[in-house]
């Protein structure tokens, strides 16, 4: 992100104060659900349901609610799944995607707008449409109940394929005028020159697809059901089922869920950031 | 090298075929397979009665459609997606703006508030939706304490779909801020200094450069939001117990699609469902295209 460009003389101190309090009001409303989820957790089940007097910070930190939920559920299965599908899914959208970005970015051969339409088709229609015919088909093959079955839909990617596209479409000509000069075929020029200059995006892709696989609720639910398959997303809609209202119990697994990809996110905010900015596109 | 230029491009245009279709290969085999097939299969079976087990479909022509076109539940989740999408997508769109824009000046602490802003995107939706269950809670949440009042936020069926939608817009507002002030700084300098010449106000400012000059993003946005409001599911599947007296007003499409199709494996009916929602989905894809022409501006 470059610099700013609003820096004229007028930003008067009272107008940055007004900028100031509806941010810091927003930040305030994006931070009381985390804070909540929190101090929920530590608290025991009378202690989250008592109003009068109503207490913020839990009167005393009780892991309590934690141990059952681990002695509950593996969450050491749930967070290897969890990366399992996270790994194979970046790994499928960033070798398939990048292949065909380059070809459909750099090359020009027969056939390739009618690809491209296809990967248009896919990003047009809502993704619902496929989860029917992709459920049968995995549970044809027998393979519910496995990482291929979680990581099938994610084995290409149209978005990722149109996100690489555009990055390649603006790297300069010479660069491969220079390389085939060089003699290197298209192969060579594509591994070696282009595919590492479009590293950003592919990052960006990389970190999109992993925050997508770790949200989704609805393809585990439906194709892994079985608890030594399951990923985090279901695993919290069916821990909410078993303790319903235990609150603090319900806050301990969303905490547990939640804070390996925060942490993530405060270490590399900045690439999470540019990658999701990235995913709009030069338009 | 004694080649005529003519067979070099020949051999030229024959390497870039073979290579591009090598490295196309895998995505179009693998988008045919899992995306353009199902389009196709989804649509079949949506004029299918589901036999038991999948097995067994009997043709029933627009039958499926003709009953979901007088089903109340469907008509009103039809509903319930429609109005959620004109909740979430205007008033997390403006305010991701304004807070862009904010964040777009020389303004001290915007990595601390970003970070903040953003934090909901890298939140499971499902650990989302239950601690907003718990924050909406009648009798002990957090919300009826501060407002001192004791309203039913998911059971209420005139409130409950608004309340999924402050959970929506609590969601994407951190995403869509990123998408504008990556556009707010791309928007050149000298603009602004013409326009302070001209004695033109911040206000004036805003709307006649800004907003024409990042037209073209909130574009983008709208139609990717629109299009992905329209299948909310998540929050609902997680906020909404089958015994919730507002469950009738709330549910959305997508989560009915997912209870036909995998609860009550009427795949058939659920397929309708599906094929309505893209029937909806192109409908304002294409008016957001039309309309695109009279305000979007490409330089």
């Amino acid at each position: 992100m470059s610099g700013h460009k609003m820096n004229r003389k007028k930003g008067t101190i009272g107008k940055l104060a007004t900028s100031h309090i509806f941010l810091i009001l927003v930040s305030i409303t994006m931070l009381v659900p985390f804070l909540w989820m929190l101090f929920t957790a530590f608290k025991s089940n009378t202690e989250a349901t008592s109003m009068n007097p109503f207490y913020i910070l839990p009167r005393e930190w009780r892991p309590d609610a934690f141990v059952t939920v681990l002695g509950n559920y593996d969450f050491g299965r749930l967070y290897l799944n969890t990366i399992l599908l996270i790994i194979f899914r970046v790994l499928c959208a960033v070798l398939t995607a990048t292949m065909a970005a380059y070809a459909l970015g750099r090359l020009n051969f027969f056939g390739k707008n009618l690809a491209f339409g296809l990967v248009l088709l896919q990003m047009m229609v809502p993704s619902q449409i496929f989860v029917i015919p992709q459920y049968v088909m995995v549970s044809k093959m027998g393979m519910t109940n496995t990482l291929f079955g979680l990581v099938f839909p994610g084995l290409v990617t149209a978005f990722g394929t149109f996100l690489l596209r555009q990055a390649y479409m603006s790297l300069p000509r010479d660069l491969e005028e220079a390389a085939k000069l060089d003699g290197c075929n298209i192969g060579q020029t594509f591994f070696y020159i282009m595919a590492p200059l479009t590293k950003s995006s592919m990052v960006a892709l990389g970190i999109f697809t992993a925050l997508f696989a770790y949200k989704d609720l609805m393809w585990p639910m439906i194709v892994a059901p079985a608890k030594e398959w399951s990923t985090l997303a279901p695993a919290l809609a069916k821990m909410q089922g078993q303790f319903t209202t235990k609150y603090p119990e319900l806050m301990a697994a969303s905490l547990l869920a939640c804070v390996p990809m925060i942490v993530i996110y405060l270490i590399f905010q900045k690439q999470f950031i540019q990658g999701i900015a990235t995913t709009g596109g030069k338009l | 090298m004694q080649r005529k230029p003519i067979s070099y491009r020949r051999q030229r245009r024959r390497s870039e075929f073979l290579w591009g279709w090598a490295f196309l290969l895998p995505t179009v085999v693998g988008l045919i397979i899992l995306n353009i097939y199902p389009i196709f299969y989804t649509i079949y079976l949506s004029f299918h009665k589901s036999g038991d087990f999948g097995r067994n479909n009997i043709f029933v022509g627009f039958q499926n459609y003709a009953k979901a076109l007088k089903d109340m539940q469907i008509l009103k989740a039809m509903r319930n997606s429609l109005l959620y999408m004109l909740m979430e997508v205007p008033i997390s769109v403006a305010l991701s703006l304004v807070l862009a824009a904010l964040m777009n000046q020389k303004i001290r602490f915007r990595t601390v508030y970003r970070t903040i802003i953003f934090l909901p995107m890298v939140a499971a939706p499902a650990a989302v939706a239950m601690v907003w269950r718990w924050l909406f809670n009648t009798e002990f949440g957090l919300i009826n304490h501060i407002l001192g009042k004791k309203i039913s936020w998911i059971s209420d069926p005139k409130i409950s779909l608004v309340s999924i939608a402050i959970i929506g817009i609590w969601s994407i507002l951190g995403y869509n801020m990123i998408l504008f002030l990556a556009a707010l700084q791309e928007v050149p300098n000298d603009y602004y200094e013409a326009a302070e010449l001209d004695g033109a106000g911040k206000a004036v400012q805003f709307f006649r450069i800004t907003l024409p000059l990042i037209s073209p993003m909130i574009y983008f946005v709208l139609v990717t939001r629109v299009i992905a409001a329209l299948q909310v599911f998540d929050t609902i599947y997680m906020m909404m117990d089958r015994t919730n007296p507002a469950l009738q007003d709330t549910q959305s499409l997508v989560f009915l699609f997912y209870r036909y199709s995998f609860v009550e494996n009427n795949r058939g009916y659920g397929s309708t469902i599906v094929v309505l929602l893209l029937l909806i989905t192109l409908i304002f894809t294409v008016l957001q295209n039309y309309g695109q022409k009279k305000w979007v501006i490409y330089d």
